[in-house]
Order: structure tokens, then C-alpha cells, then sequence
């Protein structure tokens, strides 16, 4: 019978059915870092169990650690981030699991250093204890977020408790224009489907939009899966996976990679597979998005107005509102125009190299620099990507420009370290959440937009249309 | 940590405390400063801080902060509760400050399974009636309430029928909620799975 891709991979790594009716599932690779697994850790302690894989787990330290380069020096000067590091140096040591530590070439924030290392691979099943796990999806694989209990689990088993999940397909249709990125595929999904339109599925992506996409556009699809409530975003692998993995350090090597391609390529969905939903976005006529409230859901193409409490159900009024209030924008505003204190390019969704490249295209184009009173932030995702920029010279462009360049974490995504906004600031952001609170003031404001959008929101001060600033014009 | 025993849990009895508000996400229910920690331990008092504080500036009072509502058992929310990340410091944070079921419109899937790691059910019901339950909440902040696993539904000054997945009752009713020992003790068929899987036995 034909399948897809989720069902192929689940069951290949079902051990048993639990009396409770769950699967327990074979995790085979666990990524850790420092903020959900030392109270695991403590709990293999307290019961005397070691890591059963410990060579299937890799773990790195990235939301709290500090960002410019002074601030690296040990021991941390926030005692509790040291303590957190400390922590994840000595767990990771005592139990034999390789950790990606500052310096090491390898540290970065854990969505960006497993695909750059090719640990990431098509048919995996792969868990992290952080939400945006998803974005390992992009390889065709299962990746999935999961507490601090289920990381003692799988620490301790190797394996976890799963309910299965329904698989929706969403068909991305259609070129995507000049100056549209994935980011604005996933949020124009999200803002359609809802946050919790995804909750009990898994999302398949598919269509020429995606199948268009570079392995880096995919991942920041994948990311932002959980936005819409799918704990799973995949795409099939296909020859941009394999090319993008071939030569990685823990990719297959010699005789193995062409068995390993031709096993990834049986474990991708069949042509007739059937799916439990299916959902059709036409690419060609989305424009960049940028959110204007407080869930990831409450955005608008930026030629757009913000939009009237009248255009929703009566049961999401009270969020609307609320959101109105919170970012103090009125209905029926333009989004374009409204003034960013803050810019902050980076983070496991639009860290990665491609994303800093794409910006500093644009910023090299122009003659301005950084608007006055913004400050503007670049953070490369890992370690690699810092090297890999610094060695195409994206540093300079980004200096020269008014940008600070940072060194590589999570930094103003979750604001665990020390970079964050003050009081009401306003920031265009190209992470994953605009929460309230996101980005370590309470009442800090965040405008997720894709890095070309920040680093126009940077030069001029406020949300722009990025394809006029920088004349992005759809080629035939 | 939460003691690896599981324990059978047929009911949850204690008043309730109402919290209204679609999509309410875990960077609300406890704000990133507060993970750097080692330990769950103290998260308790930090729940709902910034939004405690933010009302707090208004004159208003969040509900976590009513007298009223101190020592409250029970939670009762609206839509998507517990969206975003997959911090188990959010449900931890809820448990430590008194919190041991919850009755909601719909829940986030993470947060709905580290509730279930936690031994926290959590049930939900449909718009009507949790519009129903929250006023009731509000009416008398003393009422007692159950949330009763085994016969599906929340009793109080008002009843009403609520929806438990199976999967998870039957793990709160057999005491199997906390997977890990029984997760443990099928380590050889762990082994042999692992074995078949050709990026872990390298035999492409
Ligand atoms: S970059 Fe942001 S979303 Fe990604 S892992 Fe770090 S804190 Fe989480």
C-alpha cells in the first residue's frame, strides 16, 4: 500500500505498543542543550541510569550564552548562565556525549548546527528538547519537540512514548517573486491555517514552491511549524537534500552514500500516498509578510493594512484587541511605516548563512546606513556560519553599514542572554515569536519579518517593502 | 524532578481558578529569565509574572494574584493553551504553584504531553461550556470542584461532560503516565530496531 513519508519513518522505528495504548518510539538522534536537560540529567542520577546511545546524542550550549565577544569570557558573569553551562559541560562529560562548546568550531544554536553538520539525515527520527526541532524536517525526517521528562526518556531508553499524528499536505503552488522568501511562505501558512490549526498533524510541504527551495529556505519552513500548532513540518528529500548533506562531517561517506541516497530516497512519500488533509497556498502571488501582534498568526503582506476586529470570528476578538493594545497599532494602519527601534537578523530561522548573505546583499547595494537611533544586531547562527560570513567578508558589509556583529546563540530570540529590548522597544526580528515579552523587556514589541525585510526596516527606521527599497524585480 | 512513581490518578479535587484568553503561550505562563535555573525548583511563584505584573500596573489583579484564588487546584482556560515552546518549566511552574488539572477549550500538543509526563490531566471541553465553567469560577471563587478522570467530566456548582484522549486517561488510570520504567524494560527490543535502522548499524 502506498505511503508517506511520516508513516514510513514512524514505523520503522516502532519498538513496542505501551499499555496505555502509545507507541514507544526509537529516537535515533537526540540532540540536548543547556536549558531543558539538566534537570534530565538529575533524574538519570537520582536513578542510577547512564545515556543508553550516548553516540546518537550531541549536545551544544546556545540561549544563554552571551553574544559579544568580551562577554564569553569565563566564567560567565550572569552566575546562573555559568551554572547552566557548567552543568551541560559536566552532564555531557560523565555520560560520554560529544558537546559543541564555545570555541570548539562547532557551537551554535542547536537548529543550525545539526543539518551544517550532517548529523541531520533523511528517516531519522530526530527529538530535541525545544519546539523548533521541527526544522530538521526540511531533510525528510521526523523532528519533533519534547519536554525535559520525555529528554530523561530518551536519554535513558534511547526511545519515548508517541501517539501517531494525521499528516496534512500542504501544496505550495507556483514561483515565489522576487523578495519572497520561505519566511513569508511560512507566515502567510500560519496566518491562514491558524496557531493551532496544526495541532494532531504533521505537515508534508510539497509543490514547486518547495521543491524550489534551497536545504537553508527549507529549514526556515520547517522552524516555524510548530507556530501553527504541527509539532512536525517535513519535505520530502530530494536532490538539493543530497547535495546540501554530500561531504558533510557526518554524512555517509565513499562506497555507504550512494546506498544511504538510494535508502533516503525509498523513505519518501509515494506518488499516491494518501494524506488525512490537504491545503493549497498559491506562492506566486505572496508578498513579504511581517506579523503586526502577538501571536505568529497576526500578520499581513506588507502592503497591507492591519486588520479590522470585524474581519474575525467573534471568539478571537478578545486577542485582536489585545494585540491592538499591546503593540499599540490601530486597525486599518499600514504596516508599512510603523518604526522599529530595534533590528535583529539571526536565530534557528534565519541565522544561517544564506539569510546573512541575502541581507548584506541588499545592504551592499545601498548607500545608507543603519537609520539613526536603531540598533541593529547580526547573529550568526553557529560558529560555522561566523567563519563561513567573516570569510565572504558579510562582516565588513554589515560594520560599514551600522550593524553590530555578533557572536553566535540565540541571543535576542528568546533574550535568555544578556541582548535584549528595553521597556516598550519595538523590534523588526527575523526569529519565530512575537510573544509578549519575546524578547526580554515585558513589554517589548516584535515584528517577525524575513532578514531582507529586517535589514530594510534597519536602513530606514521603519517597516518597508523591501522589493521597492532595494528594487527587487520578478525576472520572466 | 517529579518522583519517577507513578501513581494512579482517578480525580482531581480542589476550587478552581479561571483564566480567560485564547492562545495563552509558555513564554506567558513563565517568562524566559526565569528558566535559568538547574532545577524546577521556585518556579511555582514565578508563574504568570509579567502578565501579573503588566495588569498589576493597570490596577488590575491577574487571577493567579486574587486572595481568593490562592491554593486554587484546578485551572480553567480557553483555546490553544500552552502554545509555543517546549519548556516543561511552563507546566512545572503551574504545578509548583498548586496547579494539578486543567480543563481547557484545546491545548498545545507539547504542553498537553508534558502535562500528562507530569501527572497533570488536562481535559477539554467545547466554547459553550467553558464559557460556562469560567463564570462559574468567577461567581464562587470557594466552590469545590472535581475533575474526574474516570467518569469524564468536572463537577461543581455546575457539571459538565469533558473530553480526556484515551491514550492518556488510560495512563493516569493505570498509574502509567510516567512512561520511563515501562519504557525501560523493553530494552532489547530497543536494541534490535536499533540495529535494523541503517544510520545507526552503518550497514547502508
Ligand atoms: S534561536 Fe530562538 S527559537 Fe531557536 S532554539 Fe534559540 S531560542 Fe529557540
Amino acid at each position: 500500500m502506498a505511503k508517506n513519508l511520516y508513516e514510513k519513518v514512524f514505523d520503522r522505528h516502532v519498538v513496542s505498543r505501551l499499555s496505555s495504548g502509545q507507541y514507544q518510539v526509537f529516537i535515533g538522534l537526540h540532540l540536548v542543550h543547556e536549558v531543558t536537560s539538566p534537570q534530565a540529567f538529575a533524574l538519570l542520577r537520582d536513578r542510577g541510569l547512564k545515556v543508553k546511545f550516548p553516540g546518537r546524542t550531541f549536545a551544544t550550549v546556545d540561549h544563554i550564552i552571551p553574544t559579544d565577544i568580551a562577554s564569553r569570557q569565563r566564567p560567565l558573569q550572569d552566575s546562573l548562565a555559568e551554572e547552566m553551562l557548567q552543568a551541560i559541560e559536566s552532564n555531557t562529560k560523565e555520560h560520554g556525549v560529544a558537546f559543541f562548546g564555545p570555541h570548539s568550531g562547532h557551537q551554535g544554536v542547536v537548529h543550525v548546527i545539526g543539518p551544517e553538520l550532517g548529523l541531520t539525515q533523511p528517516g531519522m527520527t530526530i527529538a530535541c528538547g525545544d519546539s523548533h526541532t521541527s526544522t530538521h524536517g526540511a531533510f525528510g525526517s521526523l523532528a519533533f519537540g519534547i519536554g525535559t521528562s520525555q529528554v530523561a526518556d530518551i536519554l535513558a531508553t534511547g526511545t519515548m512514548s508517541l501517539g501517531r499524528l494525521k499528516v496534512r499536505r500542504i501544496k505550495v503552488t507556483g514561483k515565489l517573486g522576487a523578495g519572497v522568501y520561505a519566511k513569508d511562505v511560512i507566515l502567510a501558512i500560519i496566518r491562514k491555517l491558524g496557531v493551532n490549526g496544526g495541532v494532531g498533524f504533521a505537515y508534508e510541504y510539497a509543490g514547486e514552491a518547495i521543491e524550489a527551495m534551497t536545504m537553508e529556505q527549507r529549514m526556515t519552513l520547517c522552524n516555524m511549524s510548530i507556530e501553527g500548532g504541527a509539532r512536525i513540518g517535513y519535505v520530502n528529500p530530494d536532490q538539493v537534500t543530497f547535495d546540501y548533506l554530500k561531504g558533510r562531517e557526518f554524512s555517509p561517506k565513499g562506497a555507504d552514500w550512494d546506498k544511504a541516497v538510494e535508502y533516503w530516497k525509498s523513505i519518501a512519500s509515494d506518488a499516491d500516498a494518501t494524506f488525512d488533509d490537504e491545503v493549497v497556498i498559491d506562492g506566486a502571488s505572496l508578498a513579504p509578510h511581517v506579523t503586526w501582534g502577538i501571536t505568529p498568526a497576526q500578520s499581513v503582506a506588507v502592503n497591507e493594512s492591519i486588520p479590522a476586529e470585524s474581519d474575525f470570528i467573534e471568539s478571537e476578538r478578545p486577542l485582536i484587541r489585545e494585540a491592538y493594545e499591546y503593540m499599540s497599532l490601530e486597525a486599518n494602519q499600514p504596516i508599512e511605516g510603523v518604526k522599529v527601534d530595534v533590528v535583529f537578523i539571526g536565530s534557528c530561522t534565519n541565522g544561517r548563512l544564506s539569510d546573512l548573505q541575502e541581507a548584506a546583499k541588499m545592504v551592499q547595494g545601498q548607500t545608507g546606513k543603519v537609520a539613526s537611533g536603531v540598533q541593529a544586531l547580526v547573529v550568526p547562527g553557529s560558529e560555522e556560519v561566523q567563519k563561513q560570513a567573516e570569510a565572504l567578508g558579510l562582516h565588513k558589509i554589515f560594520t560599514d553599514a551600522g550593524f553590530e556583529w555578533r557572536e553566535p546563540g540565540c541571543s535576542m530570540c528568546l533574550a535568555m542572554n544578556p541582548d535584549k529590548l528595553k521597556n516598550r522597544q519595538v523590534s523588526a526580528s527575523t526569529s519565530n515569536r512575537n510573544f509578549k515579552g519575546r524578547q526580554g523587556s515585558p513589554a517589548g514589541r516584535t515584528l517577525l519579518m524575513s532578514p531582507v525585510m529586517a535589514a530594510a526596516a534597519a536602513l530606514t527606521g521603519q517597516v518597508t517593502d523591501a522589493r521597492k527599497l532595494f528594487h527587487l524585480e520578478n525576472k520572466a | 524532578m517529579q518522583a519517577t512513581a507513578a501513581a494512579i490518578i482517578e480525580s482531581v479535587s480542589g476550587r478552581a481558578v479561571p483564566l480567560r484568553g485564547n492562545d495563552i503561550d509558555t513564554d506567558r505562563i513563565i517568562p524566559a529569565r526565569f528558566l535559568r535555573c538547574v532545577t524546577f525548583d521556585g518556579l511555582g511563584e514565578h508563574a504568570f509574572e509579567d502578565d501579573r505584573r503588566g495588569l498589576a500596573a493597570k490596577g488590575e489583579v491577574h487571577a493567579f494574584d486574587k486572595p481568593e484564588y490562592q491554593g486554587a487546584k484546578i485551572l480553567f482556560a480557553n483555546k490553544n493553551f500552552g502554545c509555543g515552546s517546549s519548556r516543561e518549566h511552563a507546566p512545572q511552574s503551574l504545578m509548583r504553584w498548586g496547579i494539578e488539572g486543567v480543563v481547557a477549550e484545546s491545548f498545545a500538543e507539547i504542553f498537553f504531553g508534558n502535562c500528562v509526563s507530569l501527572g497533570i490531566p488536562c481535559a477539554t471541553v467545547g466554547e459553550a461550556a467553558i464559557g460556562r465553567l469560567l463564570a462559574a469560577a468567577e461567581a464562587d471563587p470557594a466552590a469545590s470542584w472535581v475533575l474526574d478522570v474516570k467518569a469524564r467530566e468536572i463537577r461543581g456548582p455546575i457539571t459538565e461532560p469533558v473530553t480526556f484522549l484515551d491514550g492518556p486517561r488510560s495512563q493516569f488510570l493505570s498509574g502509567q503516565w510516567n512512561p520511563m520504567s515501562e519504557l525501560l524494560s523493553h530494552l532489547t527490543e530497543v536494541e534490535q530496531v536499533a540495529s535494523g535502522l541503517p544510520y545507526v548499524s552503518g550497514k547502508w
